[in-house]
């Protein structure tokens, strides 16, 4: 299998490389310059900074704690780890020697001013569908804002894939111009969330799966994927969130958190704070035209809320540690889809017991509080049952949410988790993960949970996440 | 019988395993320098140190701490003869009302074992987490720094 991909691989870059030889690898520098005279009007500057804002310019441009837009943020990627750029207009460092022509090229093309490619961990494969008003508006933004010095970091990419005219060969056999969807049934608001999503906001960049060379595979649109490590959800048809998300839920959770759905997490994080300097009005376009990706009708695999609460199972009222602290309300009762599975047995299986302990001594105070929409500890879910985290294909997302919990945003109200990475032992992250899992889906025990907590708390947690700089 | 080892003494605890260190330190223990707050491990007063890291102890259940051993502020020294941290809050009349102080004490206590000469970001960072009501903020840092023997002009400074 390791070695069918390995060889998988290689030939790809061999057709690279004989592809990106034979095309016109080399792109002319265009001349320097900067923004003429009415490219940086004030109503553009304005238009410019919410679609920055709905771009997420900044969660890749402006690193933790580092001046907005000045880059240095590393993007994790299966080859390695590639450094944004500084785009503020810095003449020696930044774009302060782009004019609007080297800018648009950037954009659309994906190559610098100076005529290098540029990889695709630079989302131009979306960017390309951006209308010029549009473009002209972010380079009016980006050029007004204040420059800073700062060199790029070098990336982190092995030989050959640091040869920057391979990725010649690569737009060559993966980079098409976005198409955007029309559909006549639809409304303007649901068309304009359309050219959002799948330009400007490139949520397939994160949502969509990526084939060996890094390309998304666009059969399979909106399937889910990964970002820096963590699992993203498909938007399709696929998705394994306990409940279906409406349009409503959808607006609720891109602006701030949705009270049955619970809130951003992780790479997402930042795209939510982002919105904050987002009209209403494009939230709502994008929630429409993202509510129509899941197709219509629930999808099969969605049960509802699970929670196996200690009434609901015999086995369970039989374990004196499922007491008190993990009772539930009405609402949580085991639903369709829900029957235990091997190893699932809640009150028998000691690791189950200890997590049950945990859950009681550390998570039950806030997450059974009964819901923030309920006048519970705020931004909770009714119950974990709620999480699509917990119906996730594996365990990576939970972990690390655990691990790091959620940091408090700066000067803004919103979700604070403390870290439990901090507490928590390997074992005890792996009986606790266990527990949750059992309790909370109807998908049976995750493959590899060891493995995987083994794997992300090989470092030391962070000494309590950082909030993400703000955009 | 578990059993729990706080400030270097070893203890059998009559508690359930979920039942968080706070209640076992405060209630069968009687060391109450650790302070219920929140109770959501939002506030950080109820800090105490294990193994290196600062814990929430109001959302540790003891059944994790079996065999591993925890510090709380009775630990780092008395009022008689108070510990070098301690002494630090001390002279620069860190607390105000007081309530959230044995955990800034605990929080900057596993920074500095982890990492003595830290600097003033690092320290704001280990800090932040930690609330203060009365708005002492400037004091304690100036505290820490002072544990961590640093100069202590940077008041007021942004970091």
């Amino acid at each position: 299998m390791r070695r069918r991909r390995i060889a998988v691989w290689l030939g790809g870059v061999a057709l690279l490389a004989v592809a990106g030889s034979g095309l016109a690898a080399w792109r002319s520098a265009l001349p320097p310059g900067g923004p003429e005279p009415g490219e940086t009007v004030p109503e553009r500057v304005q238009q410019g900074a919410v679609l920055a804002a709905l771009g997420y310019c900044a969660s890749c441009h402006t690193a933790e704690a580092g001046r907005p837009y000045a880059g240095g943020r590393g993007v994790a990627t299966p080859f390695g780890t590639i450094y944004a750029t500084n785009i503020t207009p810095d003449p020696e460092t930044g774009l302060g020697r782009y004019t609007l022509a080297a800018f648009t090229r950037a954009m659309r093309a994906g190559v610098d001013r100076d005529g290098r490619h540029l990889y695709p961990a630079f989302p131009y494969t979306h960017y390309a569908g951006l209308t010029d008003a549009d473009i002209a508006a972010l380079y009016a933004f980006v050029m007004t804002r204040e420059p800073v010095r700062a060199e790029a970091k070098a990336n982190a990419l092995p030989f050959p894939l640091s040869w920057r005219p391979l990725i010649a060969g690569w737009k060559l056999l993966f980079f098409r111009t976005p198409t955007l969807p029309k559909d006549e049934s639809r409304d303007p608001a649901w068309h304009r969330g359309a050219y959002l999503a799948e330009a400007l906001s490139h949520c397939g960049a994160c949502h969509t799966p990526r084939n060996v060379l890094g390309a998304e595979i666009k059969s399979r649109a909106y399937a889910g994927g990964e970002a820096d490590g963590w699992w993203t959800p498909p938007l399709d048809r696929s998705s394994p969130a306990p409940l279906p998300w409406s349009e409503d839920d959808l607006a609720r959770y891109l602006a701030e958190w949705d009270p049955q759905h619970g809130g951003a997490g992780g790479p997402m994080r930042p795209v939510v704070d982002a919105h904050a300097a987002v009209p209403k009005g494009e939230i709502r376009a994008l929630a429409r035209y993202v509510a129509t990706l899941y197709g219509p009708g629930p999808a099969g695999s969605r049960t509802g809320p699970v929670d196996r609460a200690p009434g609901d199972d015999p086995r369970l009222g039989e374990d004196p540690r499922l007491g008190e602290g993990s009772r539930l309300g009405e609402g949580s009762r085991l639903g369709e889809g829900s029957r235990l599975g091997e190893g699932s047995r809640l009150g028998e299986d000691p690791g189950l017991a200890r997590g049950a302990a945990t859950y009681a001594g550390a998570c039950a105070v806030c997450h059974e509080s009964g819901g923030g929409a309920a006048g519970g500890v705020p931004y909770t879910t009714p119950s974990l049952g709620h999480r699509t985290t917990l119906r996730a294909p594996d365990p990576r997302n939970l972990i690390l949410v655990l691990r790091d919990g959620v940091a408090p945003r700066e000067h803004a109200p919103g979700p604070i988790m403390p870290a439990f990475g901090a507490v928590l032992t390997q074992a005890q992250m792996t009986d606790l993960a266990a527990y949750l899992r059992a309790r909370f889906s109807p998908d049976g025990p995750w493959p590899g949970l060891d493995g995987t907590v083994r794997e992300l708390m090989r470092e030391p947690p962070r000494s309590g996440a950082r909030a993400e700089a703000s955009p | 019988m578990p059993t729990l080892t706080v400030n270097g003494r070893a203890q059998a605890v009559a508690a359930e395993p979920e039942t968080p260190l706070l209640y076992v330190l405060r209630d069968e223990f009687g060391l109450n320098g650790a302070k219920f707050g929140c109770g959501l491990g939002q506030c950080g007063a109820c800090t105490v140190e294990v193994e290196g890291r600062a814990v929430l102890s109001c959302l540790t259940p003891i059944g994790l701490l079996e065999g591993r051993p925890v510090t709380t502020v009775e630990g780092l020294g008395t009022p008689e003869n108070p510990g070098p941290l301690q002494a630090a809050f001390i002279a620069e009349n860190a607390a105000q009302c007081g309530y959230c102080i044995a955990g800034m004490v605990m929080r900057a206590y596993a920074l500095l074992r982890n990492n003595p000469h830290p600097g003033e970001a690092e320290i704001r960072d280990a800090l932040r987490l930690n609330l203060c009501r009365c708005g002492t903020h400037m004091r304690i840092l100036a505290a820490v720094r002072r544990a961590a023997g640093r100069e202590p002009a940077a008041t007021g400074a942004t970091p």
